[in-house]
């Protein structure tokens, strides 16, 4: 590579144009991430912006080619971190789709779960995020509180709470323990009281409905052209839903909605990830009725949290790797790649928080991917950005941003 | 009637003839090998055709196979037929001296930055893409990181190689 010095030159045509260059971060707080947009403007109206991204490429796609199944995981927390255990899931499911592994139904069901959990948090973060960016701080720090319960759950089945790398290739690491379930059912429990507060908060509010109607909207047919998924997809009006078109992890046994808005606005998009989030926890309601009804007609499900076909990947239980020999050597041979995987090609999507996040998995039949591709979906879908927010104000474009719900570790891979 | 694979390789092997090649189908996903030539028409011809209507780029990206000479880079493209809920995996290679393959951005604006990013990773040349620069790397970078022979660590550390676990070769 080559040293490059930059001295700053001002272009000739800088001093006879009439518009204003702004940089737009890469590190601004109204940008929610490092994300850098060269916009020009005029007065307070955007003419056009150049985003630049990759400030924070960690070559995650290169990395993955040099490790085992396993140390992969937590590559893909760090993808969209608002929502790790869907990633964390996804990329388990990819594994087992390779195998040709089945899943018992408890175990999806769990991980439906802990995947719905995820949503709620993700659509929150990023909706509470909208309305601080108009100037409404309450909604954001009141919803936090139930956001933190959530990672209290992630934390009471995993251990840690925001990059999870949370279960295993064919279920979970361990049984969800008693007080999991008590806060899941704590959760869904005080939860509705809260969203409904934060709706009647926001959704009618004069001021909230003036700013974002109207600001950042895009059609549904450019919005299928720019390849974008996910609520703001949706939001558009499409229904498009991996959950529904290709369904995974037993989706297909649940009733549910998919929330469509019309104009792809901002507006639109904030009430398609509320909608979202009533239609998770109607989801996971069902989830925990039929876990119950499991259980009920056999007891011995109650044991079950990973696929006995899956049991060459499973992990032994920590106590017996301190204190068995046995089981040291299975967790080093699992977790160095010594596990037999067939050779395929495999694409498996899922339906993360903000969109379908696709894994294209190329195995040679060696210890670690041949090839490893994350379809991130904001990636794909930031790219509208500036189609979407020239010739709108600089404060819609603010709000677009945060609202198109950009993660930096999922744009940057 | 509903669209099938089975149905969609007829249609496609009657538009094409032996033009395609390769096809498999591997976890349920059909998946083809087209010409490089051709990579346009054959997804301008799936986006026209109503009976098909792949409208829909999921993915879009490379793979280095630095064994298969005079088609190093194989350029993957997921298409979607969101009507007909119908997944397509198209595959393109090209040789690693010449890696040009037309840009699918007229057809799909999403394609714009995927293309950018496999230019940036592999440096495949997309003849005819607006702007085909580097996106997630710096600018000053004079390779293509995700080509197999760059390695990823310092290739004096022997301690990581595969044939400390028992399955030899070195996969780079």
């Amino acid at each position: 590579m080559t040293e490059q010095q930059n001295h700053i030159q001002l272009a000739e045509e800088s001093l006879a144009k009439q518009s204003t260059t702004l940089n737009l971060g890469p590190t601004h707080p109204a940008t929610h991430g490092v994300f850098q947009n060269i916009m020009e403007i005029d007065g307070e109206k955007v003419l056009s912006t150049v985003p630049t991204i990759g400030y924070i490429h960690r070559a995650f796609e290169k990395i993955a080619e040099r490790r085992p199944y396993y140390q992969i995981t937590p590559l893909t927390d760090r993808l969209n971190y608002c929502s790790a255990p869907i990633n964390n899931m996804g990329w388990h499911m990819t594994i087992e789709k390779l195998l040709n592994i089945k899943i018992p139904k408890r175990i999806d069901y769990m991980r439906v779960i802990i995947m719905e959990l995820a949503r709620i948090a993700d659509h929150l973060i990023c909706n509470s995020v909208v309305a601080v960016d108009t100037g409404a701080l309450t909604g954001f720090t009141y919803v936090f509180q139930w956001r933190e319960l959530i990672y209290e759950i992630y934390e009471e089945v995993c251990g840690s709470r925001l990059t999870t790398n949370i279960g295993r290739v064919g279920g979970f690491e361990r049984n969800f323990s008693k007080v999991a379930w008590k806060k899941i059912d704590k959760f869904m429990e005080g939860f509705p009281k809260v969203m409904r507060e934060f709706e009647a908060l926001l959704n009618r509010n004069r001021i909230f409905m003036e700013r974002c109607i109207g600001a950042g909207p895009i059609s549904a047919e450019r919005a299928l052209n720019y390849s974008m998924t996910g609520p703001n997809l949706r939001a558009a009006g499409v229904d498009y839903d991996v959950r529904v078109a290709q369904p995974y992890s037993s989706y297909e046994d649940f009733d549910f909605k998919i929330p469509v808005g019309t104009t792809g606005d901002v507006y639109d998009r904030y009430m398609v990830r509320n909608d979202e989030i009533w239609e998770s926890y109607k989801i996971i309601q069902q989830a925990l009725e039929k876990i119950t009804k499991l259980e009920q007609e056999d007891p011995a499900q109650k044991d079950i949290f990973y696929a006995p076909e899956a049991d060459h990947f499973h992990l032994p239980a920590k106590e017996d790797v301190y204190t068995k020999m046995e089981a040291l050597i299975y967790h080093f041979k699992m977790i160095m790649g010594e596990i037999e995987v067939l050779p395929g090609e495999v694409y498996h999507a899922v339906e993360g928080a903000n969109g379908e996040l696709g894994y294209y998995l190329i195995s040679d039949g060696g210890r670690t991917p041949y090839r490893l591709h994350f379809r991130r979906p904001c990636f794909i879908y930031y790219q509208a950005y500036p189609e979407i927010v020239s010739g709108g104000l600089l404060s819609d474009a603010i709000i677009t941003l945060s609202s198109l719900n950009v993660i930096a570790g999922e744009l940057d891979a | 009637m509903a669209l099938t694979n089975e149905i969609l390789k007829e249609k496609l092997t009657e538009k094409f003839g032996e033009a395609l090649t390769n096809w498999e189908e591997p976890y349920g996903m059909l998946a083809v090998t087209a010409p490089a030539e051709m990579n346009l028409k054959v997804m301008q011809h799936l986006y026209d055709d109503d009976s098909t209507r792949f409208r829909f780029l999921t993915d879009l990206t490379a793979v280095h196979y630095p064994e298969r000479k005079g088609e190093e880079l194989c350029v993957v493209y997921h298409l979607h037929s969101l009507e007909n809920n119908v997944r397509l995996r198209m595959k393109v290679y090209v040789p690693i001296e010449k890696p040009d393959v037309f840009t699918a951005t007229q057809l799909f604006s999403g394609a714009n930055w995927m293309e950018r990013e496999t230019y940036d990773n592999f440096g495949v040349n997309f003849v005819g893409h607006p702007n085909l620069t580097r996106i997630l790397n710096v600018d000053e970078m004079d390779y293509f990181p995700m080509r197999k022979e760059y390695r990823m660590e310092d290739p004096t550390r022997i301690d990581k190689d595969d044939e400390m676990f028992g399955r030899g070769g070195t996969v780079a």
